[in-house]
């Protein structure tokens, strides 16, 4: 690092600001505005075979240019989409073809598209296309696809995806032997990421070159593009994918390709048009995608201290209708539903299963919010059971710092071992004890109960593997003006990448963050990418930039040392001018080195004379060495072992109404340990924003599907998004750097952590108030009115008992 | 049959425009395709996320619940008429930046419109009446929590001019 500079860690403004303050950003629907537009046509019925589509009816609708169905579509088109991550466990894998083929599985499918001079327009032609059904009996909801009464896919028999097992000791056994045991039954239902700006994708052909040119609102560019070239039947090389700015992912942008990410393309090369499509509301209800929802049973055994001896989970996963990304959600479940703990032995098994509903791929939090749920439950049941505080019950099972790296034993969401690099648990309950007063809790709880009061605190833990690989690259070019262009493959959905990033390599190359440009999402210019997902945007695209900018800044020096006559080590770059340290005004601008770094035949301009052939070089050496290069750039590629792990504990103080069951959120802390922090502010939004969408999972989000399948709250009217008037005023915020060892910087990833422990900490904290145990989330009001009813009803009936 | 169409005639950030639209044709349509300021988004076209605020005659107006048709003779500030004809941010949008009251920016234009507007008619909000301000329009990404401490903020820094026309 620098003298003098030093923008890691410092709460910077972000530079992508004043263009998305002003109106200037280009997010999808921003583009294409000569472009024509598609519409689809979906399925109105969870489960039914198609007998006809009739598009008569649509050919005269003005400003129609196309209706594509099922039977328009050839080779690799007419296949079903991929299987994502195709794993093992899958016994019975299946996706979605880009148009119904015979039979459709949830309210939403994709039947048919028209392409038309407008929205509009194209609007009224679908509206128009009939279709007849012959209506087979949907499944809805785990409960009826355990039963298996009727079956989603024929061929799939008790709806069942996959079936996993994983364990470590014999963990029946040591829960039969333990000296305490309890069982329970936890559930969550169904949420979605929601981002503000639905999906979209637009298409140019062009004819002259015969490319293929996408912008799409993904969270893969890289991934979009290999998934359309092979659609599609194109070289990789003829395809180029941008994302532009994404108005935010969450994780339902990582699915790829869509159908509409694959039609839209293939209508722009067919009709030789631009073509658009950008996502309703009401579409990106039902046919996007959702998650969350599992049902757990969970036996633990424990010793009289509360240490746990034997640990078993089984659950049971929806995954709504087809599997396009394999079982991530379920296996992070089951692996991250540890947290900070080490049971003697844990037994994990689920069963992926099949439902006539919305396909379910990963939500910010991706299965960890379940499994931190059906852990902590476990905790403070324990706690319960023995009369132990339930802070002392988590901190007696804690990993110590002292046992990093720990490894569980277990196989994790990338194939490799669970083993977490780095944390300091004791010491992250320390703080937020500190920060909330669970001391003092007991005394404050007691003097409002006295006055009629209902409040409960609330604790959960929990780990997040973070930053998974496989690998992401970096590439920091220095331009003869001095200016930095730094490029890498994945995308960005509003965490502030050109700010982070800008801020690693102003730090690594000692330059201002005004002459840094970073582009990310642009296979034009990072064709080597996996995606933005799994919190890893930082530790791996972070990581890969600052060694590009090691590698680059390598250069500079050896460029700069010849033009100096003095050694690399003696060098040190301050404000874009490489200069020999102690030695002042012997020095020379980064463009000027840029310049000198490409030897030139011929000038453009007073600059570049300087690196024509007359006026530098060795004349015995080659211009170019051997193993050199012109230009001053400089990539790499960042590829762990494994992945990194931060973690975190969320307290949150809550109060609830004697009469109307409504629950108030009187504090909500924080303590956060995601590495390194590259830009405090930056951290601190996600997390606020992971927090919003933690109350939203355990206080109002559902989503409401009848028994036939249709989802009844598929807009913004409905489904309980939160308002600023459903979020804490004020969010307590406390962080611990515990540097992870597996990469340059001691990064951990943020992205997911605000979301994690939603659901476990409040129906912890409601629990405390209510005194009873919350064993399902999301809870209403009324849920929880109708429970009070129950659990007085219960507490009457065993007074009148003898 | 083509549609018919039909005059409308009205002023936007400052500029008059005179044109032919269809009588279905949503003023965010309208805006964001006729004219091409983008700048004004579509969260949810029912009118319950508020991204497509537009400021009407001084007042906030959802307008994917407006037809371009009925705004005749009115006059329209979008998110890109709010800073100075020099580009200086105006208090809200500079208030934006300073408390990170922004992530992915799609919820953002209805945000400004509106806290403009509402500085406007309150150039002095405690802290219950920012959060009331901004209590009609959804974003996924922040939390709410800077978006309010930007509305204090741009109070103080904005001395009772809010920006905008």
């Amino acid at each position: 690092m620098q003298v003098g500079s030093s923008y890691l860690g410092e709460p910077i403004a972000r530079v992508e600001d004043p263009r998305l303050l002003t109106g200037g950003g280009r997010y999808l629907d921003d583009l294409g505005q000569d472009a024509v537009e598609l519409a689809v046509l979906r399925s109105p019925h969870a489960h039914a075979r198609i007998l006809d589509i009739d598009v008569s009816g649509a050919i005269d609708v003005p400003g129609l240019l196309a209706i594509y169905t099922y039977d328009d579509l050839s080779g690799p088109l007419a296949e079903p989409l991929p299987l994502l991550i195709p794993h093992p466990s899958i016994s019975a894998g299946r996706t979605q073809y880009v148009l119904a083929k015979d039979e459709v599985n949830y309210v939403g499918e994709a039947i048919a598209v028209v392409v038309a001079e407008n929205r509009y327009l194209a609007e009224d032609a679908a509206e128009r296309i009939e279709v007849s059904y012959e209506l087979l009996p949907p499944v809805v909801g785990l409960v009826a696809a355990r039963e298996a009464q009727q079956l989603v896919h024929r061929d799939v028999e008790g709806n069942v995806a996959a079936h996993f097992v994983q364990q470590v000791g014999d963990a029946a056994a040591a829960i039969a032997a333990a000296p305490h045991r309890l069982s329970l039954e936890l559930s969550v239902e169904r949420s979605a990421s929601t981002p503000l700006e639905g999906r979209g994708v637009l298409a140019r052909w062009d004819t002259d070159s015969q490319r293929l040119r996408v912008w799409t609102s993904t969270q893969t560019a890289t991934g979009v593009r290999a998934a359309i070239a092979a659609r599609l039947g194109l070289d990789l090389g003829s395809v180029e994918v941008i994302t532009p700015d994404v108005g935010g992912g969450f994780g339902v942008k990582i699915v790829h390709p869509w159908p509409e990410e694959v039609l839209v393309p293939m209508a722009a090369r067919a009709l030789g048009r631009a073509v658009k499509f950008t996502e309703d509301r009401r579409e990106h209800f039902i046919s996007s995608a959702h998650e969350r929802a599992q049902l757990h049973e969970v036996e633990v055994g424990f010793d009289d201290e509360g240490h746990l001896l034997g640990l078993s989970v089984r659950f049971w996963h929806d995954n709504g209708a087809y599997l396009p990304y394999g079982l991530i959600v379920p296996i992070i479940t089951s692996t991250q539903l540890l947290g900070p703990y080490k049971p003697a032995a844990y037994r994990v098994e689920f069963e992926s299963l099949y439902t006539n509903t919305v396909i379910v791929t990963p939500y910010r939090g991706a299965g960890r919010p379940q499994g931190v749920f059906a852990m902590e439950r476990t905790m403070d049941a324990i706690a319960a059971e023995l009369g132990i505080d339930r802070a002392e019950v988590r901190a007696r099972n804690f990993i110590q710092p002292e046992e990093m790296p720990y490894d569980h034993g277990l196989i994790f969401q990338d194939g490799r071992p669970l083993v977490y690099d780095s944390g300091d648990f004791p010491a992250t309950l320390d703080k937020l004890k500190a920060l909330v007063g669970w001391d003092e809790w007991p005394a404050y709880q007691a003097q409002a109960r006295a006055s009629g009061r209902k409040v409960g605190l609330g604790l959960a833990c929990y780990v997040e593997g973070t930053g998974v690989g496989p690998y992401e690259g970096g590439h920091v070019q220095i331009e003869t003006t001095g200016k930095v262009k730094v490029s890498t493959g994945l995308t960005s959905q509003g965490q502030g990448h050109q700010t982070a990033f800008a801020q690693i390599v102003a730090d690594e190359l000692g330059v201002a963050i005004s002459d840094i440009e970073v582009v990310t999402g642009d296979t034009r210019r990072f064709p080597y990418a996996v995606g933005t997902f799994a919190s890893r945007a930082a530790v791996m695209s972070g990581s890969a930039i600052a060694l590009a900018a090691r590698a680059a800044r390598a250069k500079i020096l050896r460029v700069a040392a010849d033009a100096l006559e003095a050694a690399a080590e003696d060098l040190e770059i301050v404000d874009g001018m490489v200069r020999v340290k102690g030695a002042p005004g012997n020095e020379i601008a980064l463009g000027t080195v840029a310049v000198l770094s490409n030897p030139l035949r011929y000038a453009f301009d007073e600059a570049s004379k300087a690196a024509t052939q007359f006026a530098v070089g060795d004349p015995d050496l080659p211009p170019v060495a051997e193993d050199d290069e012109p230009g001053l750039e400089g990539k790499d590629y960042y590829s762990p072992l494994r992945s990194t792990f931060a973690n975190g504990m969320h307290a949150v103080i809550v109060e609830t109404d004697p009469d109307t069951a409504e629950v108030a959120i009187l504090r909500y802390c924080v303590v956060h340990d995601c590495g390194t922090l590259i830009n405090p502010r930056i951290v601190e939004g996600q997390i606020h924003g992971g927090v919003a969408q933690g109350v939203a999972g355990a206080l109002y989000e559902r989503m409401a599907y009848d028994e036939s399948g249709q989802l009844q709250n598929a807009s913004f009217m409905d489904f309980l998004m939160p308002y600023v008037s459903e979020v804490p005023e004020r969010i307590e915020i406390d962080h611990l750097e515990t540097r992870s060892p597996l990469n340059p910087l001691g990064i951990k990833g943020a992205g997911e952590a605000g979301v994690i422990p939603g659901a476990a900490v409040f129906a912890s904290a409601i629990s405390d108030a209510e005194g009873f145990q919350i064993t399902a989330m999301p809870i209403s009001p009324s849920e929880l009115f109708e429970l009070r009813r129950q659990h007085a009803a219960n507490a009457a009936q065993k007074g009148t008992q003898p | 049959m083509t549609e018919q169409l039909h005059e409308v005639g009205l002023t936007v950030n400052g500029a008059a425009y005179q044109a032919e639209v269809p009588a279905r044709r949503l003023l965010s349509d309208f805006l964001r395709h006729d004219l091409r300021l983008t700048g004004t988004h579509v969260g949810c076209e029912h009118g319950v996320c508020g991204a497509c605020t537009v400021l009407v005659d001084g007042v906030p107006m959802r307008s994917c619940l407006l037809l371009a048709v009925s705004v005749q003779g009115q006059h329209v500030t979008t998110v890109e008429g709010l800073a100075a004809p020099d580009g200086t941010l105006s208090a809200v949008q500079r208030a934006f930046q300073e408390c990170h009251g922004l992530q992915c920016g799609f919820c953002t234009a209805g945000f400004l419109t509106t806290i403009t507007a509402g500085l406007r008619q309150n150039p002095e909000p405690t802290i219950e009446q920012a959060r009331e301000m901004i209590g009609g329009n959804l974003c996924r990404c922040t939390g709410y929590q800077n978006i309010v401490a930007a509305v204090l903020r741009a109070a103080e820094i904005g001395g009772g001019d809010a920006g905008g026309e």
